[in-house]
């Protein structure tokens, strides 16, 4: 009730002094931000900044070295990846993930796995209830593509698709698993501009169903066209965050793309 | 688990139902049995590598759990076939818990590692337990089963029990596979990373299907010793873990019917040889070699391609 009564929203991601250390490598040092509810938000920075880092940390595929996550206001840091998928954060790879085994619609549909139990004896003896909840995961997932306008698509390989089409499969996949946050890491890369300007309309859809987004991409025509908030980061630290206006001015921004000049004396 | 499935289990129902009325030889029936023993643990195999992408080097060792646990504790200890096969069941269970709770929470090959390792403990076992096992020399005077009264001793009485648990084990793993599960396991196979960020819990998943391979194979050692009714170490060693590891591989390890294949053919093959006297390893490896480099993919993928290339063709 309190949290309701609030008059600042409460962000839907925060990390507080999350950090990262391979070795001798710094990737996330003491990085600070917030995501709010229904905001597109964007982490832009060189190669090598920490950016996939940051999202497998999130995800839960490496644990952090120090810091904290918070999701809704919980702390999930530390969570296995499936107990986060099962909070409400899902995702895409920046080197496509696809479950090349399987058809492009029984890939959507493990997406849905996370929202649906029916164990191992149920499903082997198809007790009641099997059916059901099988008739509703295909339907949910028909669904899933319609949006992303792959239904033409649904009873191919997914390995056999061409690239753009398989972003859009992980897209479709990702918001099966009816996720609050959606991370998406780096969805335009290798696309051609007409795919760009999709994923880009796709990506306000997927905003408008109220569902908030936060992106890793290299595009920053992308990247400025949608994105509400930008985090800059360079050498695993924040160097900028705010309005794409704001960062694009950012000296330091300037700096970590184009590096310093060195003045000679 | 789809409508082809359905007519496939359904014509593979009446060739089985038909079959003793028109074979009649003991022989031939107990090949029969024998597949039918082999498939049921070869399924199970093929749920785990097959669909989630483990290997076991010691499946052998499972059949052999089901096989001694009927054997000692209905001759030695009188229990009741029924209890007996549910013993071993939950030695089974209990053992693929032990083996697969701390190696399939790690990545990489450790299962195959484990169950060797496993496989060749429990061959040990059999070997030197002399009071209970009987040693290399074996186990004799197990019971045929009976229910109720009717004893399932002749031939085709055995073979219609044998099938008849395979077929309803075939409908269980088909359900399976065309089920959140069954897409879960695959998925794992697909993308371990990517199975977990859609909510899969890929060490729970692996665990259970272990498990439940085991009890397949130890079904499949109650069937065996009560029809074979003599049991001794050497029908558990490596060498058939290896075995049935190739009857998955054979026969396809991404399809359910391809255990069933590769169960029939690898059971067959070694019998239709003996025209070749000391030569029948040799032709055995040659044709094994011939499939697998001309089907890598399994008998089953490779007649299905071959059919819809002939279909093309004319």
């Amino acid at each position: 009730m309190d949290e309701e009564k609030m008059v600042m929203p409460q962000p839907i991601l925060e990390t507080s002094r999350l950090r990262k250390i391979f070795g001798g490598l710094m990737a996330v040092v003491d990085l600070n931000f917030k995501v709010m509810p229904g905001q597109i938000k964007a982490i832009i920075g060189p190669n090598g900044a920490g950016k996939t880092t940051l999202f497998n940390i999130i995800t839960g595929i490496l644990p952090p070295t120090g810091g904290t996550i918070r999701f809704k206001g919980r702390e999930i840091s530390g969570e296995k990846p499936h107990r986060i998928a099962q909070k409400g954060i899902s995702r895409t790879f920046q080197t496509v993930e696809l479950f090349g085994n399987m058809t492009v619609l029984e890939n959507v549909m493990v997406g849905r796995h996370v929202r649906t139990k029916k164990g191992l004896i149920q499903s082997g003896l198809r007790l009641p209830g099997v059916k059901r909840e099988e008739r509703l995961v295909l339907e949910m997932a028909q669904e899933k593509l319609e949006v992303v306008g792959l239904m033409r698509r649904a009873n191919e390989s997914a390995s056999g698709i061409p690239l753009g089409e398989q972003k859009l499969l992980e897209i479709a996949r990702a918001l099966a698993t009816d996720p609050q946050l959606l991370l998406l890491d780096e969805p335009a890369a290798g696309l051609n501009e007409t795919e760009k300007l999709r994923i880009g309309e796709i990506i306000r859809k997927i905003r408008g169903s109220g569902i908030t987004v936060l992106l890793v991409e290299h595009h920053m025509d992308l990247v400025m066209n949608i994105s509400d908030e930008i985090v800059v980061l360079n050498y695993g630290e924040k160097v900028a965050e705010g309005t794409p206006e704001e960062v694009k001015g950012d000296e330091k921004v300037i700096d970590a793309y184009l590096g310093v000049e060195i003045r000679y004396a | 688990m789809g409508k082809e499935n359905r007519r496939a289990v359904f014509i593979l129902m009446i060739c089985l139902g038909i079959f003793p009325f028109f074979i009649r030889s003991d022989y031939y029936l107990s090949i029969m049995i024998f597949i039918g023993i082999n498939a049921i643990i070869v399924m199970g195999l093929s749920l785990l590598m097959g669909y989630a992408g483990q290997i076991s080097l010691g499946h052998a060792a499972f059949f052999g759990i089901g096989a001694y646990c009927s054997g000692v504790l209905t001759v030695k200890l009188g229990f009741s076939i029924f209890t007996a096969f549910f013993c071993g069941i939950f030695l089974s269970t209990i053992m693929a818990m032990a083996i697969a709770i701390p190696t399939l929470k790690l990545k990489g090959h450790y299962l195959a590692v484990a169950t060797l390792g496993f496989g060749e403990i429990i061959y040990v076992i059999f070997n030197e337990l002399l009071e209970i096992t009987g040693g290399p020399s074996g186990l004799s005077g197990i019971p045929s089963i009976h229910f109720f009264g009717y004893s399932f001793k002749g031939g085709w009485r055995y073979f219609y029990l044998v099938w008849t648990v395979a077929i309803l084990l075939l409908i269980f793993s088909l359900n399976i596979i065309h089920s959140r599960i069954g897409r879960a396991l695959r998925a794992v196979h697909g993308s371990e990373v990517a199975a977990q960020a859609m909510g899969v819990n890929v060490s729970q998943f692996k665990i259970q299907v272990f498990v439940l391979s085991a009890i397949y194979a130890s079904v499949a050692g109650t069937l065996y010793a009560h029809f074979v009714t003599f049991i001794s170490p050497s029908t558990f060693s490596l060498f058939v873990s290896i075995l049935l590891l190739m009857m998955v591989v054979i026969g396809g390890g991404g399809s359910i019917w391809g255990a069933l294949l590769g169960a029939g053919i690898l059971t067959v093959l070694p019998e239709s040889l003996r025209a070749f006297r000391d030569f029948d390893i040799l032709v055995y490896g040659i044709i094994l070699m011939t499939i697998l480099l001309f089907m890598p993919e399994g008998i089953f993928k490779g007649l299905t391609l071959s059919l819809i290339w002939m279909r093309k063709k004319w």
